[in-house]
């Protein structure tokens, strides 16, 4: 029966998307009926017969499987309380965050202090949001210096790009990025360039949703690199 | 013989509407809502951590409303700071009116916020407010199944009619107030009070009035949202 | 978009003549003054600096004098920092951070005289006009003491008299007539770290700042109020320091009023 908005329509809660059982109410949306309904404020994407929406905004959701950037908040005797830019803190035991064997009561600042920054991965998260991390994987380790940005994490797609197309033209600033699926992105290099990489980020996150954005910052990289330059 | 509206409005006119959506950038979602001269911020919290953990439920989030107007806002005396009664009674209404919509069951022992402030008031505040709010929850991409559009009917001089006006309020002959909010997908109500003086066989005629209202309501609150991405 | 980076970082950002938006240490972001956005109130404005957004509003209300100053009104300031405006403000009465704000933006006004206290008198020792100034916070990005201060002042020149019949204030009508102002007072407030001055501080700035100077300046380049804030202490050279940069920027706040 009938499809009532089409792909990529912004969609609002409570708004229509089909009416008649011929499409599957998919993420961000459900069944009233004999209407699938819009229940989040983003995007509208069809895969085959499902409806989902692609959420527009929203505080970082974790999810099994992210790799996030997470801040220590605090130290205990098994491991140590990361923040993840959520509404829930995680866990990191020791055991997960480390081969060494390490005594019981030993002192664990050593590996992991307080404020420290890491890019971890989530493995498990429980119905009631306990979130636990891990430290096991190449990629997988504390971030020294640099500076943080903190992002709509709906926007981290974007910022990453298709096939990293976006995240390699960011690197074109001589910086080191790290960019977690929570909305926390780690940046270092040399001053200047880091100033004109949070410029960018700022330009990718405002203009997330506009068409041709990639090409609109190479452009702004290369203008960026010129106006430096001249400096 | 039929009420005059002071302002000459006929029964089912509301005044100018004007709506904005992430006008506020530290919170996770906002709104703004305008109605005639009283307009209403509201901003979003969450979800995010609750105290004090007594408040926490561990099957899903719980909703707080607060609902505040500012001191210079009204057109008499100075309001004092801080909550009272009515203020208190109004963010509790507020959060009966929201909640309905929301799914907060991926949020256990969390909290999503919401502050309301008026800067300027002239009728119709919890109305303006609930408009507000619910643009500001859809903005920070809260689960809900509708968005929720609010309006004070009235019944005065034997007319009911939609957007009560201060001097409607302040009508000499008396009158009935009639804050309403309801979900303008299925006309659920979650708001509705009155007091005043009425006809029981009128409210009905309040009620589809406001229907009607809100029908025009949602679209402009709709298109902040869209707004927001430049495309309405 | 928020961007926060260690103390040690952000001086090496500094030694260079720059912070983490790229603006100079001596530079403001983008102010706006809007005047009667609220119009119930006698007076009202709204400042923006960056995205740091606050709102004041002026009520009118008649007063006793106070006994040792008989012939004159007086203000009254006050602040609220709203949960609305940040995750870091709570719920209810105003704490120190509202309360000190409000007072420092009250020195300013009273010791420079902006308003003619003299002439807010209508029968001395029994009927004065109180002008009372409320700040609200709607978005909080760093600053709020400047926008705060800035706001207050526009929102005094924005002020109009309401009318009085038989000694009672109408707030329906309103006169044409001005509150009798002198000069405007300005504040403006610097900051430090490490070694280093700077204004108009971004949020993760002023998370990291140790120690913060608040000047009042007049017309002329006098001082009217001062406030010493943060944890670390200052040297005189600094403070002398601090004071010139504030006297040097407060003109182009001066402007936007």
């Amino acid at each position: 029966m009938a499809l009532l908005a089409k792909e990529k329509d912004i969609l609002v809660p409570g708004e229509e998307i089909a009416k008649g059982m011929d499409y599957i109410p998919g993420s961000g949306t459900y069944r009233d009926k004999d209407s699938v309904v819009c229940q989040r404020f983003g995007l509208l994407s069809l895969s085959g017969r499902t409806a989902h929406i692609i959420p527009l905004t929203g505080k970082y959701a974790p999810k099994k499987d992210d790799t996030i950037i997470g801040i220590v908040a605090d130290v205990s005797f098994s491991g140590w309380r990361i923040d993840t830019n959520s509404a829930y803190s995680a866990m990191l035991n020791v055991k997960d965050a480390t081969s060494e064997f390490v005594s019981k009561g030993a002192d664990l600042t050593r590996f992991f202090k307080i404020g420290d920054i890491i890019f971890t991965k989530i493995f498990n998260v429980t119905s009631q949001k306990l979130i636990d991390l891990s430290m096991r994987g190449p990629e997988l380790r504390k971030l020294e210096g640099g500076t943080i940005i903190s992002v709509d994490p709906n926007k981290v797609p974007r910022l990453i790009g298709k096939n990293a197309s976006m995240v390699t033209l960011m690197e074109g600033t001589g910086c080191r990025i790290y960019i977690g699926q929570n909305g926390l992105v780690w940046i270092k290099g040399e001053p200047d360039a880091e100033v004109r990489l949070i410029k960018i980020i700022k330009k990718v996150e405002e203009e997330a949703h506009t068409p041709g954005l990639t090409k609109k910052i190479e452009d702004y990289v290369n203008e960026i690199k010129k106006e430096a330059k001249k400096v | 013989m039929a009420f005059t509206r002071p302002d000459n409005r006929k029964v089912n006119d509301f005044r100018d509407i004007e709506a904005k959506a992430g006008i506020i950038k530290r919170a996770d979602g906002s709104g703004y809502f305008r109605i005639g001269k009283t307009v209403a911020y509201a901003a979003v919290y969450g979800p995010r951590d609750l105290y004090p953990r007594f408040l926490q439920n561990p099957q899903k989030g719980i909703l707080r409303c607060s609902y505040n107007m500012m001191p210079f806002s009204g057109s008499g005396e100075r309001v004092r700071p801080g909550t009272n009664r009515r203020s208190r009674e109004i963010s509790h209404v507020t959060e009966k009116a929201l909640l309905p919509v929301l799914d907060l069951t991926e949020f256990p022992n969390a909290v999503v916020d919401v502050f309301i402030e008026l800067p300027q008031t002239d009728a119709g505040t919890r109305c303006a407010g609930i408009c507000a709010a619910s643009i500001a929850l859809a903005d920070a991409g809260i689960p809900m199944r509708d968005m929720v559009s609010a309006i004070a009917a009235g019944y005065i001089g034997g007319t009911a009619l939609i957007d009560v006006s201060k001097e409607e309020e302040d009508y000499a002959g008396g009158m009935a107030d009639i804050p309403i909010a309801l979900l303008p997908r299925t006309g659920e109500i979650t708001l509705l009070q009155m007091d005043g003086i009425m006809p029981k066989d009128q409210l009905k005629k309040a009620i589809m009035l406001a229907k009607e209202a809100c029908k025009k309501i949602i679209t402009v609150q709709q298109k902040a949202l869209k707004e927001k991405y430049g495309r309405w | 978009m928020v961007v926060k980076t260690s103390k040690q970082r952000m001086l090496e950002f500094f030694a260079k003549g720059f912070r983490l938006d790229g603006r100079k240490l001596n530079e403001f972001r983008n102010v706006q003054v809007e005047t009667g956005i609220s119009p119930n109130a006698e007076g009202s404005s709204r400042v923006k600096i960056g995205d740091t957004e606050v709102l004041a509003g002026v009520k009118l209300e008649l007063g006793t004098p106070y006994p040792d100053k008989p012939d004159e009104g007086t203000i009254m300031v006050g602040a609220e920092l709203l949960p609305l405006s940040s995750p870091d403000f709570e719920a209810g009465p105003p704490g120190i951070g509202a309360i000190e704000l409000a007072r420092v933006v009250d020195r300013g006004i009273r010791e420079a005289a902006v308003i003619d206290f003299k002439r807010l008198c209508i029968t001395p020792g029994e009927k004065a006009w109180i002008v009372v100034i409320d700040i609200i916070s709607v978005n909080d990005d760093g600053n709020l003491f400047d926008a705060a201060a800035l706001a207050a002042i526009a929102a005094v020149k924005n002020c109009r008299f309401p009318e009085i019949s038989d000694g009672v204030i109408d707030y329906k009508s309103t006169t044409e007539e001005k509150l009798p102002l002198n000069e405007e007072s300005v504040e403006v407030t610097v900051h430090k770290i490490g070694g280093t001055i700077f204004i108009d501080p971004s949020l993760a700035e002023e998370q990291l700042s140790e120690a913060r100077l608040t000047v009042a300046v007049t017309k002329e380049g006098d001082l009217c109020a001062l406030q010493k804030g943060g944890d670390f202490p200052l040297v005189e050279e600094d403070i002398y320091a601090m004071i010139d940069l504030a006297v040097e920027k407060s003109k182009e706040l001066r402007k936007l009023i």
